[in-house]
């Protein structure tokens, strides 16, 4: 048991397919340590760590587990090593109770076959103080915060006896305050002897939370440093294989007229409970309008009813004075408003048609594109091709390739470039960057940095704190259907935005 | 008093083979599986039982073949869905032809090219309680497995994993829970009740098989389990409902009041629409009910 290494893993190759997700990959953590894995979308780092936990077998390599050899062919020999894994996508049944999440598959029995919820709720209850856990037993997953829920999936591994922990972006969904406890928790669990495995993008936590870090890129290792000897730009730089640029050039220009307002919107989700409640705002050209706030909020309701996409119940909206309230898409379009959408393959992109017929679906049924009901497809190409070079949208000449083929941040670059290409008044961008590397995070930033400087109005609605408070000028938060407060950008800092987003009084001392 | 007693007796009669049949439909859809083909295993059971019962002598015997058959009916649906991720609808409406099919098919060979069997020489016996209540056998069978199933569902251990792969089962994956085994019992114990509930038509309600003696009730079965949730209890109230409208017609249908018997005939039916209707957006189905699990895709 007392092996330097609580885990090591030698030569792992993994294919999908024809496809290679790893490669020769190695990967030895410390005993008792924080272990981060740090790698682009598409990497590998959870290929690497579900191969770990059993849930795929690899094609070739070997893993130990506290130093001695070991066949990992399911999950349940996983958890029979004592190894636990949260997954980013949380894996609890939403209809059932905290308790029943946690023992599920590990049910303690009475009688055989009958479930002792009490014996299991002891057990539970000690761990809970022995890890400074506050979670509600009785609970439904489906009534409790995302921070809670991640708990439960923490508590699921230790009620199995993990000893080593597998956290697989543990932190895309917390609000800053959040991941400041669970960093907490994680430092309580190595203290007590646990040792614990963290897959991430987000080069702040793991100067902040681990001890060494292993680096993979496109399915084989880079580098494997100690977090005292490396700094965010070495990791970023190894995890992309270039030195990335993480701010972005913002000239200090004078905002113009406000072109786009909203005026006391409500809006109801499809239970007709209200969502949006009573908000106003405006933006003026030349400006980015941040919008901050935890998922749920209300977010997906205010951009649906900006959007034309649902009934605003009360409230207008105004573009350059023309009332669009309640309007269509096309509507929209047509008074110079474009969109990136939240969910590119959903309602960016069609899937199955080619990057050309994507690159002019607002504008097929106007000239040059086609004429009397005809269209021109020599022009449809010529429009693609030059802006998949313009844009840089990778593989080079995809004008006929199938949008669903290409990378999420190529998709992503394609819709910018057509949203970009219509010349908008007003940009609005959900989530412009979910899902996507820090390499094309930095283009995506750019592009919208440049229609500001180029005096559009753009409105950013997005959860990732740190890039409302990296690009915008104003920020709103959206707490509950409300905005809690509207700040400067040069006032705000994740603090203060933090606690507004978690309900928080502006006034209090932060 | 006595016509109470008779009442009851009736709408029990007819609900059994609901009864059953919905039980089986909770636990394949809990399980995240589908089953429309409900029907075609109700129709094989009711042509099994009352053969081998004709032939056995034995409406026992009837009862354990025609569970068999909707048991092999629903290995084949199982075998479609859990192992080749076929679409669950699709592969449920080709059974409800399929055993629909098989059954004439197989009646026109041992029965001299009809259609229906011969009535069987005894029919599962029924239990008198005074006050004019008789119940079949199969209505306490069907009472005490909606105890038993409940109590399986919501206090066995076996319950919890088979409730969870249903709503979530990559978890149940990642907890190691077995998803596919669990689909495939529950899939064959669907079709083990639906057949039992087929018999339970063709044994004790009536005498014989005809091709018309399962006429829906598998459906109405599924509209029960919609209707009470998912949950036994629930959904064995339902079936009594349906039963008790299966009763009335049987009840009008012979009293002074005339009332053309096609239209009371269609009293079950109408009465599935309406509740189907009033239950607009207020179920709770399984989340993962009739999306197959592929591991490793989110």
């Amino acid at each position: 048991m007392n092996a330097e290494f609580a885990v090591k893993m030698q030569g792992i190759t993994k294919y999908f397919g024809d496809f290679c997700a790893l490669k020769e990959v190695e990967l030895a953590v410390r005993a008792g340590t924080i272990h981060s894995i740090l790698g682009e979308n598409g990497a590998g780092k959870t290929t690497l760590m579900n191969i770990l936990y059993g849930f795929y077998t690899c094609d070739s390599g070997k893993i130990f587990v506290h130093g001695s050899e070991q066949e990992i062919s399911t999950p349940k020999d996983a958890i029979n090593l004592g190894i636990g894994m949260v997954h980013q996508h949380f894996m609890l049944v939403e209809p059932y109770t905290v308790l029943q999440n946690i023992i599920l598959g590990d049910e303690t029995t009475k009688i055989p076959g009958i479930i002792d919820y009490k014996k299991a709720r002891r057990k539970i209850e000690g761990l809970a103080q022995a890890y400074h856990f506050n979670i509600d037993l009785d609970a439904k997953i489906q009534d409790i915060t995302v921070g809670m829920q991640q708990r439960v999936e923490i508590m699921k591994a230790l009620y199995r006896g993990a000893e080593i922990l597998i956290l697989d972006e543990p932190t895309s969904v917390l609000t800053p305050q959040e991941i400041d406890e669970l960093i907490d928790i994680m430092h309580s669990m190595v203290k007590n002897g646990k040792t614990i495995v963290i897959i991430t993008h987000k080069l702040a936590e793991i100067m902040k939370s681990s001890d060494e870090c292993t680096v993979i890129r496109k399915g084989k290792n880079v580098a494997s440093v100690k977090i005292e000897d490396t700094s965010e730009n070495e990791l970023a730089e190894l995890m992309v294989g270039r030195k990335v640029h993480f701010t972005v050039e913002k000239e200090n220009r004078k905002t113009g007229e406000v072109i786009f307002s909203v005026d006391r919107l409500t809006v109801e989700d499809d239970r007709g409970i209200t969502k949006v409640n009573d908000i106003s705002f405006g933006i003026r050209a030349g400006e980015i309008f941040g919008i901050a706030g935890v998922d749920g909020n209300g977010q997906q309701e205010l951009f649906e009813a900006i959007a034309s996409l649902r009934k605003a119940k009360t409230g207008s909206i105004h573009m350059k004075g023309v009332n669009i309230t309640n309007t269509s898409p096309r509507e929209m379009f047509e008074n110079g408003i474009c969109v990136i959408p939240e969910d590119r393959q959903k309602s960016g992109l069609v899937l199955e048609f080619t990057v050309a017929e994507n690159m002019v679906l607002e504008k097929i049924g106007r000239a040059p594109f086609s004429r009397h009901g005809l269209l021109d497809l020599k022009k449809i190409r010529k429009n693609a091709t030059d802006l998949i070079r313009e844009y840089d949208v990778r593989p080079e000449h995809c004008e006929d390739t199938r949008a669903g083929a290409l990378s999420g941040g190529n998709q992503q670059k394609a819709i910018i470039a057509r949203a970009i290409s219509n010349d908008p008044d007003l940009l609005i961008a959900v989530q412009p960057t979910r899902g996507l590397d820090v390499g094309a995070i930095e283009f995506v930033h750019k592009a919208i940095v440049g229609q500001r400087n180029q005096g559009k109005a753009i409105l950013l609605i997005s959860l990732e704190l740190e890039e409302v408070l990296k690009l915008s000028d104003r920020i709103a938060v959206l707490y509950n259907g409300k905005f809690a407060d509207i700040l400067d950008a040069k006032d705000a800092d994740e603090n203060r935005i933090g606690l507004l987003m978690a309900g928080g009084k502006n006034d209090e001392n932060a | 008093m006595d016509n109470i007693g008779i009442i009851i007796s009736i709408t029990l009669m007819y609900a059994t083979p609901l009864i059953l049949a919905a039980l089986g439909g909770i636990i394949s859809e809990l399980s995240g599986i589908t089953n429309i083909g409900i029907e075609g295993m109700m129709v094989i059971g009711a042509f099994a039982g009352a053969a081998v019962g004709y032939f056995s002598g034995n409406p026992w015997i009837g009862l354990l073949c025609a569970a068999g058959a909707g048991g092999l009916l629903a290995l084949m649906h199982a075998i479609a869905c859990v192992k080749f991720n076929a679409n669950q609808i699709i592969s449920g409406v080709a059974l409800n032809l399929i055993g629909l099919g098989l059954s004439l098919f197989l009646s026109r060979i041992f029965f001299d090219g009809a259609t229906q069997t011969l009535p069987v020489p005894s029919k599962l016996p029924k239990i008198s309680l005074g006050g004019g209540i008789s119940l079949d056998s199969t209505v306490i069978i069907a009472l005490c497995l909606v105890v038993f199933v409940w109590f399986y569902l919501y206090r066995m251990r076996g319950g919890l994993r088979l409730r969870a792969i249903g709503e979530h089962p990559a978890a149940a994956d990642t907890l190691g829970i077995n998803v596919y085994l669990f689909r495939y019992l529950a899939v064959i114990v669907s079709g083990l009740l639906a057949g039992m509930g087929g018999a339970a038509m063709s044994l004790a309600v009536v005498s014989s098989f005809t091709p018309i003696v399962i006429s829906g009730h598998g459906y109405i079965a599924l509209a029960a389990v919609i209707f009470g949730r998912w949950n036994p209890v629930g959904s064995s109230l339902a079936c009594i409902l349906f039963g008790f409208a299966q009763a009335l017609v049987v009840i009008l249908g012979g009293g002074e009041i005339a009332i053309p018997s096609q239209i009371l005939a269609m009293l079950p039916y109408i009465l599935t629409i309406a509740v189907l209707m009033l239950l607009k957006g207020k179920t709770a189905a399984p989340r993962a009910s009739g999306v197959p699990y592929i591991k490793g895709s989110r």
